[in-house]
């Protein structure tokens, strides 16, 4: 199943470009897997409001995926746009590099 | 015993054959079946295309689909590097009975936040191997993922999760590993695959490589234990144990010409045992080549296909070298019944001359086969590797009846019976040929050293080279010792006229007697002719008395007739 958590995309972007697209990785409804979407979420909201998309992705449901995108740990997640591609694994919990993985802020 | 066997492999530990040439041999019967087998050595040891051949292997001969899970090489470079080996990628994944997954992971993507586990490698090689049914898993190099993911203690969990996982579904696994400084591997990984640990190097020794497997461990099971040379080559990968053949082979009481007459002489009349192993050991220039061509001649009078292993001349110098001593190998080369080959043996590893000597003497079948020198080998290997090489050699030959004949080089200084690779027991017949230097000159001597199951000469032979072949000759053996060449023939020589001498010696004394016997007999005559002188003159004497008394008594009667007569007279005339 592909579950859509949407910050409205297309209402607020001002084109296709500036939305950025991610993908969370996930299997079943681990503690892991649900905080990471928590936390996901939580920071999307912060910092990308209205211009974000996320797909979150159950390879228990949905194996042959794992290997589009190289996915070996569980959570991952994906910013497939903008390039490049960046991978984030773990349930997201540090927030501060989550936003240095995303390029939402400059490495210290 | 093979009831034993079995038996003993019920009870115990299933095994799945590899298919790999010499490795289920060495591990009674292959990998630990449903366990992981963990495979480590260095870099460009192997380790990839021993677990790709366990997989085609296994798809091909024992129809167990496998999955390849490479963490190095994409499938395509995969797939192009194993052409070279044979191995059609392509078609098996075609076919479902292959299946091979890249997973690639780039350290500079990822950002590690908070907790994770490895899920996503379970699913997907759990997606692999439910997909083509398979049974046998590679994973090729796991401990990339070491360099990959930034947290070591969570993937080291996640590792003995996944060992235990592949088990719990029985698969029979290979893990690959990088070579460590002090373990096994690089990171450890044989604290987590324990069942079976094989082990592949790569050494290089007198710049020459050679590649070595050895069965570190192998839980449950009895396995060699003793590092194995293997080689990589067109049809993949072949281990080579010594002990693969073993002493079993039935032998033939068939003797054949060793294309020396004299020679056969020596062996009991009737030349070498079919089948078996001669070895001609000697100093440089001793002549054994040419003893070995002599035999590789012979073989092919009789019909018989020979393949002369040359590492020191090439097939034309040989040729060229063996048409002075009346021998013409050309024409065997010419109607198909004898193959040169002639390397340097410094071209490959040890193995790689195994491989293809076996393969030269699988195709062509010959019945007799030259080494010449077996101790030209050495210098790409240590004498035990040669040793073990001409082991698995010569086992391999004697078990098709094929007559071998090695020659081996002796260095001056070394005593004359010890053979470089110690290969003189494994020998049968044993012809020894020295240099034997008296007189400032230098002559070839040869002797059999030994020749198991026959009578066989145990004189010296002066060895000659003509223009026609080798010749054998009697050395001179007298009071003053054993003389060869021109010492022999000048002692022959000294001998001739001591004997002329004295057979003219004894001709004078024969004459001398004859002459006295005729000086005798002539006395003889005269005696015999003054005895029948004396005896007719005593004869004479005889008659003459017999004739005087006669008339003796003649006269007497006369006298006394005279006297009657007288009277009768006187009476009758008065």
């Amino acid at each position: 199943m592909k579950r859509k958590a949407a910050g409205g995309p297309g209402k607020n972007a001002k084109s296709k470009k500036d939305i950025w697209e991610l993908r969370l990785y996930v299997a079943g409804q681990t503690p892991k897997s649900l905080a990471a979407f928590a936390n996901l979420k939580k920071i999307c909201e912060e910092h990308l409001k209205g211009k974000y998309h996320i797909e979150v992705v159950d390879l228990l449901k949905n194996p042959q995926l794992a290997g589009g995108d190289q996915i070996l740990a569980i959570p991952t997640l994906v910013r497939k746009l903008p390039p490049p591609i960046k991978k984030i694994i773990g349930d997201l919990s540090n927030t501060l590099r989550v936003l240095v993985g995303l390029d939402l802020r400059p490495r210290a | 015993m093979v009831k034993e066997k079995t038996r003993l492999l019920r009870g115990g530990l299933q095994k799945v054959p590899t298919g790999i040439a010499g490795l289920d041999e060495i591990t009674n019967g292959g990998l630990p079946k449903g366990r992981p087998t963990l495979v480590c050595g260095g870099a460009g040891s192997g380790k990839t295309l021993l677990g790709m051949e366990f997989l085609v292997r296994g798809a091909i001969q024992f129809n167990e689909p496998g999955v390849f899970m490479s963490f190095e090489e994409s499938a395509e470079e995969l797939t192009k590097n194993v052409a070279s080996l044979g191995f059609d990628l392509n078609r098996l994944t075609a076919s479902k009975r292959l299946l091979v997954d890249y997973v690639h992971i780039e350290r500079s993507e990822i950002e590690e936040t908070g907790e994770y586990d490895l899920e996503g490698l379970f699913i997907r090689l759990g997606n692999a191997i439910d997909s083509i049914g398979a049974k046998r898993v590679v994973l090729d190099t796991i401990e990339s993922l070491f360099a990959g993911l930034p947290n070591p203690s969570i993937l080291r969990a996640e590792l003995r999760r996944l060992f235990r996982w592949l088990k719990k579904k029985s698969m029979t696994a290979i893990i690959t590993g990088e070579r460590g400084e002090n373990a096994l591997t690089r990171h450890g990984l044989e604290e987590y695959v324990s069942d079976c640990v094989i082990l592949l190097d790569h050494r290089v020794a007198n710049q020459i490589s050679t590649r070595r497997l050895r069965v570190v461990k192998y839980r449950g099971s009895i396995h060699g234990t003793n590092e194995f040379p293997f080689l990589i080559d067109e049809r993949g990968i072949t281990v080579m144990p010594i002990t693969s053949l073993g002493l079993k082979h039935t032998v033939t009481s068939q003797r054949i010409s060793t294309g020396i007459p004299r020679l056969d002489t020596m062996l009991g009349g009737k030349g070498y045992f079919r089948g078996s192993t001669i070895l001609v050991s000697g100093t440089a220039g001793t002549g054994k080549t040419s003893i070995a061509a002599h035999f590789v001649d012979a073989a092919c009078r009789r019909g018989e296909r020979s393949v002369f292993f040359a590492f020191e001349e090439s097939p034309s110098q040989i040729i060229r070298n063996m048409r002075s001593i009346g021998i013409d190998l050309q024409q065997w080369v010419e109607k198909g019944l004898l193959r040169f080959c002639a390397e340097r043996p410094t071209v490959y590893g040890l193995e790689a001359h195994l491989a293809s000597m076996e393969k030269i003497i699988d195709l062509f079948k010959p019945k007799v086969v030259i080494v010449d020198p077996v101790t030209n080998l050495s210098s790409v290997a240590s004498e035990t590797d040669v040793k073990a090489m001409l082991i698995r050699l010569l086992d391999q030959m004697k078990s098709n009846q094929t007559t071998a004949l090695f020659t081996t080089l002796t260095g001056a200084s070394g005593s004359l019976e010890l053979t470089e690779v110690g290969t003189s027991s494994l020998t049968d017949t044993w012809l020894l040929l020295r240099d034997i230097e008296i007189g400032g000159e230098r002559n070839r001597g040869m002797y059999i050293l030994k020749s198991r199951g026959m009578a066989h000469s145990n004189q010296i032979r002066e060895f000659l080279l003509t223009d026609k072949g080798v010749d054998l000759i009697d050395v001179y053996v007298g009071p003053s010792g054993m003389l060869t060449g021109s010492a022999r023939i000048s002692q022959e020589k000294q001998e001739r006229d001591i004997e002329l001498a004295h057979q003219q010696e004894i001709e004078r004394r024969k004459l001398n007697v004859e002459t006295k016997c005729k000086a005798l007999e002539a006395q003889i005559a005269s005696l015999h002719a003054q005895f029948q002188a004396e005896e007719q003159e005593l004869k004479k004497l005889i008659g003459q008395e017999k004739m005087r008394q006669r008339s003796a008594s003649q006269l007497r009667e006369k006298i006394a007739s005279i006297r009657e007569e007288d009277k009768n007279s006187k009476r009758r005339n008065r």
